[in-house]
């Protein structure tokens, strides 16, 4: 069991925005979680990644309750278990498409070498591997997304997040993008995607629908039921 | 886990190599600050330098007796005898003596009105005082056994300039008591007895033959009286040499003879030319205070454009201790760059301005260290809000931007 919710609420002031999640993700799944906006698909994939803590419940990451863990060792967890991706990329402008895949490892305690090695890997593995040294502004949407992904796969993370991957893309460029999810998916990466697009989400082995911070349907649910 | 340092500089150093105009120019205050408060301890520890050299090489040995004046109020003077007296002395290793005529006047063509002095004192001078006050011939020579008999003048640098000298040729005269003077030479500027500097120096015995500067001694006319004795004494023995001056020169009524230790002036001036640093190093401070608000200006403006910057680094494993660092480094290295500027800056400025004067290059290590750990205390100090400000970013508020 990768990542594991039991009961997990998340409010903001009175606002109840998550409201008793229980989720299992497996190793080597590739899920998507599909609600409309307000749905609290956003937080939850906050709650997941330990950017924001739970209200109530426990979220646990490979098996450890993050709920009781300092700032200084979700950090931790985030930058050797987790890794994100966003609609936005937030790539960085003044670094080549390299550097920014081997800063997904910058905080994971590992030297430069190594992060240098495993990027232009993960580069490969995106197939950008002859835009290593091609800066942001001179790539594509699609690329820039596949250097985020890169990224986020640099370090072999337990479970990538992310988070409305196409939501920037044009549909082809968003539908090979997709592809490679999959690709990534059956070389046994374990990915959670979040969307609002059913479309994109049907093309997932597992869905799991959200709505007013509750979990109203899990095709793998009802698959084992 | 830690950042290697070499991870630690190249993210400080990201918003730098992003935006490095306005690093330049947040970094120019403090670049500024610093180069002002290295050029003004640089350039007053090189010309105290340069005055004390100059002191070393004239010496602090010279004292000078000169006749004041008596009880009643009038002009003293002094005994012909008074320079063999005083070089009597034990401690005294050389004497030499002027005398005011004080009924001549000098003009450079007998065309010039009579009134038109130029304030140009003559005076008659002993052959040894150019080597005893130390000073140099800037053009020509100096007197000598032959040209002291003759209607022959030195003139001082003042006087020189005064006159319309600037080189001496052969045949050039001036127009002295009524008659024409040849021009043998030109003195340097004599640090030691600047009375010099607006003089027209001629012999004794040409003061006597010529100017009629004469005092009765036995009966008989003699050259004289002199008015100022320059001794070297023994370096070690100045104050003894000092407490006797009087006595030994004027033993009849020592109270007439004014003492003075030339160099006292100079060593004044090199203990008192610290004194208007302060107002300098005041400015400097001021601009390191503007360039600090300039710095924490731009690095708070710098946490907010970066927020997703700051989220992203949360994602990826960053603490917030991690994300203080950067930013906290991030103002140091700002600083620390402008420090450097600075630095380099004011020394350049001493150097140029010291060869200039031919001083000796002091840049004292308490201004270029002093400068670059204000820089790093500014630093710390600007960066310090914007830090942990960024570190505080929750990162799903910082990731929610754009």
């Amino acid at each position: 069991m990768i990542l594991e919710l039991a009961g997990v609420t998340k409010t903001y002031g009175d606002v109840a925005v998550l409201r008793g999640i229980d989720l299992r993700v497996d190793e080597g799944e590739l899920v998507a979680i599909v609600g409309p906006s307000g749905s609290g698909k956003s937080t939850l994939l906050h709650v997941m990644g330990t950017l924001e803590r739970p209200s109530g419940g426990q979220v646990r990451i490979r098996g450890v309750d993050v709920a009781g863990l300092s700032d200084e060792r979700l950090a931790d967890v985030r930058a050797r278990d987790i890794g994100f991706v966003f609609q936005q990329f937030f790539l960085s402008a003044h670094a080549t498409a390299a550097e920014n895949v081997a800063d997904g490892m910058l905080y994971a305690g590992v030297d430069a070498r190594t992060r240098r090695r495993r990027a232009a890997e993960a580069l490969d593995r995106v197939g950008l591997a002859h835009r290593a040294n091609f800066r942001p502004a001179k790539l594509s949407g699609g690329e820039r997304q596949r250097v985020a992904i890169a990224r986020a796969l640099v370090g072999r993370p337990a479970i990538v997040l992310a988070d409305e991957p196409t939501g920037n893309l044009d549909s082809a460029t968003g539908g090979a993008i997709v592809t490679l999810l999959h690709e990534l998916h059956a070389s046994g990466a374990t990915i959670l995607v979040i969307t609002h697009d059913h479309d994109l989400a049907s093309r997932m082995p597992r869905q799991v629908q959200v709505l007013d911070g509750r979990i109203v349907g899990d095709s793998h649910a009802t698959a084992l039921r | 886990m830690r950042l290697r340092f070499a991870d630690q500089a190249r993210v400080a150093s990201v918003g730098v190599r992003a935006r490095k105009v306005r690093a330049f120019l947040s970094a120019l205050g403090i670049a500024i600050g610093v180069a002002a408060i290295v050029a003004v301890l640089g350039l007053s520890s090189s010309s105290q330098a340069g005055l004390l050299a100059e002191i070393d090489r004239l010496g602090t040995n010279l004292l000078t007796a000169s006749s004041g004046q008596s009880f009643s109020g009038d002009a003293a003077e002094l005994p012909r005898e008074a320079p063999a007296r005083v070089g009597n002395l034990d401690a005294v290793e050389s004497v030499a003596h002027t005398g005011d005529v004080t009924g001549a006047h000098v003009y450079r063509t007998p065309l010039i009105p009579a009134v038109s002095t130029n304030a140009i004192q003559v005076r008659a001078a002993s052959l040894n005082l150019p080597s005893v006050v130390a000073a140099g011939m800037a053009q020509g020579r100096w007197l000598n056994e032959a040209t002291a008999t003759q209607p022959v003048a030195v003139l001082g640098a003042t006087a020189a300039k005064r006159l319309g000298f600037e080189r001496v040729t052969p045949g050039q005269r001036v127009w002295l008591g009524d008659q024409w003077f040849y021009v043998a030479g030109i003195l340097e500027k004599a640090a030691l007895a600047s009375e010099l500097d607006s003089s027209v120096l001629v012999g004794y015995p040409a003061a006597e033959r010529h100017l009629n500067y004469v005092a009765i001694a036995r009966g008989a006319a003699v050259a004289g009286p002199p008015s100022t004795l320059y001794v070297r004494a023994a370096t070690e023995q100045v104050a003894g040499v000092q407490a006797v001056l009087a006595q030994t020169a004027n033993p009849e009524s020592p109270n007439e003879v004014d003492i003075s230790q030339p160099s006292d002036a100079l060593t004044a001036r090199a203990a008192a030319e610290g004194a208007f640093d302060s107002l300098f190093l005041g400015l400097g401070v001021v601009a390191l205070i503007v360039g600090a608000v300039g710095v924490a200006n731009i690095m708070i403006i710098s946490v907010l454009e970066r927020r997703s910057e700051i989220g992203l680094r949360r994602a990826l494993g960053a603490t917030q201790r991690q994300v203080r660092t950067q930013f906290l480094a991030e103002a140091v290295l700002l600083t620390v760059l402008g420090g450097t500027a600075g630095v380099a800056a004011g020394m350049i400025a001493t150097v140029v301005y010291a060869q200039n004067q031919g001083w000796r290059v002091v840049v004292p290590v308490e201004a270029w260290a002093g400068g670059i750990a204000a820089a790093v205390v500014i630093g710390a100090i600007a960066g310090l809000v914007p830090a942990v400000r960024a570190a505080r970013l929750s990162p799903t508020e910082a990731l929610r931007t754009v």
